[in-house]
């Protein structure tokens, strides 16, 4: 259970891309706050802070979560996977494909489909065309119209398919 | 003789003339010799910048086809074709 | 999986030049840390000891401030500073910003924060500094603003009417240098006129005029407008944001702060996405004034209801075309009359408008007059293209409307009838080549042409074809960069040129091409103001063409340092040495780039160079479009089902990011075309100031988007580039328009064909 410390901080606990993290935020902040402004995670981005735009995506519990619109104090004890815990230290099939299929242009959502798309072929390693654009209709994208994007995960699903 | 394209715009000055045939060796001095014979048309053409009289704000020059630098003082041939045009943007 | 074709075709063997580099694929050099969230974007950047500020924003559309007090707020604990815009210094003149428009800096200003009167919804008031982004906010809630209201103005047409409210009681219309007399709320009339128009118009078998309206939509990139400023004791003030151009940005804050330019240095982020929008600076002052009271670095950012409240939306417009056609179907007279929001201030794009309008035809007898209003609603700022899309839209809508009644083919009546080098252009001298027949020709030999649509959806549902033609400019303009041999034989290119889509790329790549060696020899950096020449935006379809040129120039120029270099060393003369790509040979002696590089360290020696360019002769680019669309007649919904688009790239060079371009333009466009808009009540307050409920495409709204890039060579640049960014946005609203009245037998002549309209259409024609 959280404590409330001094200057109205609460003490989290949680995992952070595999690794312990302990952090103090306000009972207000949000974890996309926390993640950026606490732990120095700005991988996830802030497009909209209402939950429409996906890209703040993160992994929190293997559940897909729009961080903007989750709690920090919410994450006492949770496991939580950023853009930063995938693909290091080498590249997995997803981002590659993302870089080979010029899946991004600006590159401010691609956190959010990267973690989105992982969540996706976490689950389903064999997404339909159809079935990528029900689970991505959540991530916004202006600069691609986003026929790049669905093709960079098909020949993820299909690398990881043969590879696998 | 350049020849230059009088914006609709400004051709009551013209009396309804959209090409008229004028000498000058840079863009300040075909406006100058549009003047002479059109008053008023240089006050249309150009301002009172910091630097001296400039093109006026908005206007581009383009001298055969081409956009060059150096506002009024930009180069015109004796046969070239000088047009006037709004400055556009680009998103 | 869909069917799919990406092609690309030059326009003839002889333009089918054989590169080394260009027209291949790589990964773009920023790819890795874009993939792994690394990038750096303005709101990541963090300062030691930085605070934050938040904006004020005015509730009313159109109101006089009567009184601003500030003490509640400055008495939080943690605020560190409020500012006015009395902390602002009164600026006047007009300065050249970007692409050669002319810009009004009291208006800049007073855009930035208002002086008298609010003069839209969410207008900047003020804005407060503190320790954390959460009380910055709160404190803003306590400046306590005294308002009178006055009538918003909101409707362009109505804003022109004599009598209405004026929102500047300075602003008189200005008809080519010329000043009316009586103030008004329209800024500019715009002329331009071509041969006889009523003689053709007397000459015509079929005259067809209509009217059409558009709404106001946003740019809707993803990451909201952000600044970071240090103002330090000794002056020196240095910005981080994400901007189309850093240099921009630096004159825009030495005329708005009247602060020394060599005091400024503006350091360009990464960009998320910009498409005209982040020209215009909005944060950046404030920042930078607060930072200099406080003594600290100041961060802001906007959120979501603020950059569709308060940043630069793309105007509604009012569009009548009218076309008259002989019975061989070729065009005897075209007129046109539009009147365009340009916001608060003066400035929309009906320029562009005026000369895109007829764009892609040979028109003899002309006639467009052209308004710049202002109404109460944000100031306008550039969108892809601007002006085009919503004046293109009404003229290829009409032009369709003249094929139904004449029974013509629409390629072959654009083709009859279409632009091509030496024909008339409004405020321009006539096209030098341009590739729009050649588009036309490989729309025709498309798949997607040639495949016959099934017309029955499921449910009821009815499908139809329509296709558009669109034209837009590309500019010239400054751009720098400058480059040194690095001891290993690669290069380090620095730009100043924004990377919005993959620039870092498509210059690297032509760099390559010129000097010579492999694209991956070549390392990309965009920099700061300091570190690299003078650049203009990355904006008007000019960053692959104007700043590859300079890369192609600084590519030469290195070569002929190095020649210079090795002149001395092997005492011949300089021009005496042949560069054979990256092999440098004089009789019977060569080295390579590698060796040479190698040497020169070994000497002490670095070969470097700076570059400028302002290349004159950039081309424009025409496209088609074919859009299949399912409309459901009972709902008015309407499916893009199938999607093509056909572009002159002159010459793609990263032909990945030329078709993602076209695929990004055209669904923006599918968003313009059905749903997006700004929604405002009679009091002139946004309804929809968010992403739920503005809504821009997602991928649900979407097909794949098929591309077919036409390359007929620009003669302007040595790979013949042509700008690609934004032409694609201008097809797509008259092509969906046209595929639905294909579908459904009516026309819709509003933005968006939402299906409120498409329904109430199809019922008042089924009566």
């Amino acid at each position: 259970m959280a404590a409330t410390l001094m200057h109205g901080k609460v003490a989290v606990s949680a995992t952070v891309n595999e690794e312990p993290v302990d952090f103090l935020c306000e009972p207000r902040e949000s974890l996309l706050e926390v993640l950026r402004e606490r732990l120095g995670l700005t991988g996830a981005k802030e497009g909209c802070n209402n939950g429409n735009c996906g890209a703040c995506n993160v992994l929190m519990d293997g559940q897909l979560v729009n961080s903007c619109v989750v709690l920090g104090v919410e994450c006492q004890g949770a496991s939580l996977t950023t853009v930063e815990g995938i693909g290091t230290p080498a590249l997995v099939p997803l981002q590659e494909c993302f870089l080979q299929d010029a899946a991004l242009q600006c590159g401010i959502c691609t956190p959010g489909f990267l973690v989105s798309a992982k969540a996706l072929l976490d689950h389903n390693p064999n997404p339909s065309e159809h079935e990528i654009r029900w689970w991505l209709a959540g991530n916004l994208c202006r600069c691609t119209g986003y026929d790049k994007i669905i093709r960079a995960v098909q020949h993820a699903a299909e690398q990881a398919r043969t590879e696998g | 003789m350049a020849k230059v394209n009088i914006p609709a715009a400004m051709r009551s000055l013209t009396g309804g003339e959209s090409c008229v045939e004028v000498a000058g060796a840079t863009v300040g001095e075909v406006v100058a010799a549009l003047d002479e014979r059109y008053p008023g048309l240089a006050a249309r053409l150009t301002q009172e910048g910091p630097a001296g009289i400039k093109l006026r704000g908005g206007l581009t020059v383009f001298v055969d086809g081409e956009m060059p630098l150096g506002g009024l003082k930009a180069r015109v041939g004796p046969e070239s074709e000088v047009y006037f045009s709004p400055a556009i943007a680009g998103g | 999986m869909a069917t799919k074709t990406d092609e690309m075709i030059p326009a003839t063997e002889a333009d089918a030049a054989v590169y080394r580099v260009i027209g291949t694929r790589p990964v773009r050099p920023d790819g890795v840390d874009k993939v792994t969230g690394r990038a750096i974007y303005g709101a990541d950047v963090v300062l030691p000891r930085m605070v934050h500020g938040k904006v004020l924003r005015s509730p009313y559309a159109h109101a006089r401030i009567v009184s601003i007090d500030t003490s509640e707020a400055e008495a939080i604990p943690g605020v560190l500073s409020v500012i006015t815009s009395k902390d602002l210094p009164s600026v006047q003149a007009t300065a050249k910003l970007g692409e050669g428009g002319e810009v009004n800096l009291g208006h800049l200003s007073g855009n930035v924060l208002a002086r008298e009167k609010v003069l839209y919804q969410g207008h900047a008031i003020a804005a407060v500094a503190a320790t954390s982004p959460h009380i910055a906010a709160e404190a803003v809630r306590k400046i306590r603003v005294q308002f009178e209201e006055l009538p918003p103005v909101m409707d362009v047409r109505l804003a022109m009417e004599p009598g209405v409210t004026l929102l500047h009681d300075d602003l008189f219309t200005e008809t080519a240098g010329e000043k009316a007399a009586q103030p008004s709320n329209v800024a500019a009339h715009l002329i331009a006129e071509e041969g006889d128009i009523e003689a053709g118009f007397a000459a015509a078998h079929l005259i067809v005029e209509r009217e059409f309206t558009t709404a106001t939509v946003h740019q809707g990139y993803i990451e909201p407008q952000n600044a970071v400023a240090e103002w330090r004791a000794d002056g020196q003030l240095t910005v981080w944001c994400s901007t189309q151009g850093a240099f921009v940005v630096r004159s825009q804050l030495h005329s708005i702060l009247q602060h020394p330019i060599s005091q400024i240095k503006v350091v360009p982020t990464e960009i998320g996405g910009g498409f005209g929008g982040k020209i215009p600076v909005y944060l950046e002052p404030l920042a930078a004034v607060m930072s200099r009271k406080i003594g600290r670095p100041v961060k802001m950012t906007m959120d979501r209801a603020e950059v569709l409240m308060g940043t630069g939306p793309t105007p509604g417009t009012y569009v009548m075309v009218k076309m008259g056609v002989d019975r061989d179907g070729m065009i005897t007279a075209a007129q046109s009359s539009m009147a365009f929001e340009a916001g608060a201030f003066p400035g929309s794009p009906v320029g562009a408008g005026v000369m895109t309008v007829f764009a892609p035809y040979a028109v003899k007898n002309v006639r467009i007059d052209g308004y710049d209003v202002v109404v109460n609603k944000p100031k306008s700022a550039a969108y892809r293209a601007p002006g085009a899309t919503m004046a293109e839209y009404a003229s290829e809508t009409v032009v369709d409307e003249i094929c139904r009644e004449l029974g013509m083919d629409p390629v072959e009546f654009r083709r009859k009838n279409g632009a091509k080098e030496g024909d008339w252009r409004a405020f321009a001298p006539p096209y030098p080549r341009v590739g729009n027949l050649e588009c036309l020709d490989a729309t025709e030999a498309s798949a997607h042409w040639r495949t016959p649509l099934e017309r029955q959806g499921a449910d009821g549902k009815l499908r139809g074809r329509g296709i558009a033609s669109g034209y837009w400019f590309n500019v010239g303009l400054t751009s720098s960069c400058s480059g040194r041999l690095n001891g290993d034989g690669t290069v380090t290119l620095l730009e100043g040129s924004t990377d919005i889509g993959g620039t870092r790329a498509s210059i690297a790549m032509q760099f390559a091409e010129a000097f010579g060696i492999e694209y991956e020899a070549v390392h990309p950096s965009v920099v700061d103001t300091d570190s690299v020449g003078f650049t203009e935006v990355t904006g008007g379809s000019r960053t692959t063409y104007a700043t590859g040129l300079a890369a192609v120039e600084l590519a030469k120029e290195l070569q002929i340092r190095i020649k210079g270099e090795l002149a001395k060393l092997w005492e011949v003369p300089a021009d005496a040495i042949a560069a054979n790509g990256a092999v440098f040979a004089n009789n019977g002696k060569s080295l390579t780039l590698k060796e040479i590089a190698a040497l020169m360290e070994e000497n002490g020696l670095q070969i470097q160079a700076a570059i400028t360019v302002s290349p004159t002769g950039s081309g424009g680019a025409f496209a088609t479009h074919i859009a299949d669309v399912e409309v459901d007649p009972e709902t008015g919904k309407v499916d893009v089902i199938r999607y093509t688009a056909v572009q002159d790239a002159g010459k793609a060079i990263h032909p990945s990011y030329v078709e993602g371009q076209m695929q990004g333009g055209v669904v923006q466009g599918i968003g313009w075309a059905l749903h997006e808009e700004y929604v405002y009540d009679e009091k002139g307050q946004l309804r929809n100031g968010s992403f739920l409920d503005y809504r821009i495409p997602t991928t649900l709204d979407t097909p794949l988007i098929e591309t077919i890039i036409v390359e007929v060579p620009n003669p302007g640049h040595p790979y013949g580039v042509r700008g690609v960014g934004e032409v694609p946005i201008v097809p797509p609203p008259a092509a969906i328009a046209n595929a639905i009245f294909d579908a459904v037998g009516v026309r819709l002549r509003d933005l968006p064909m939402s299906p409120r309209k498409v329904c109430a259409a199809v019922q008042a024609a089924a009566g």
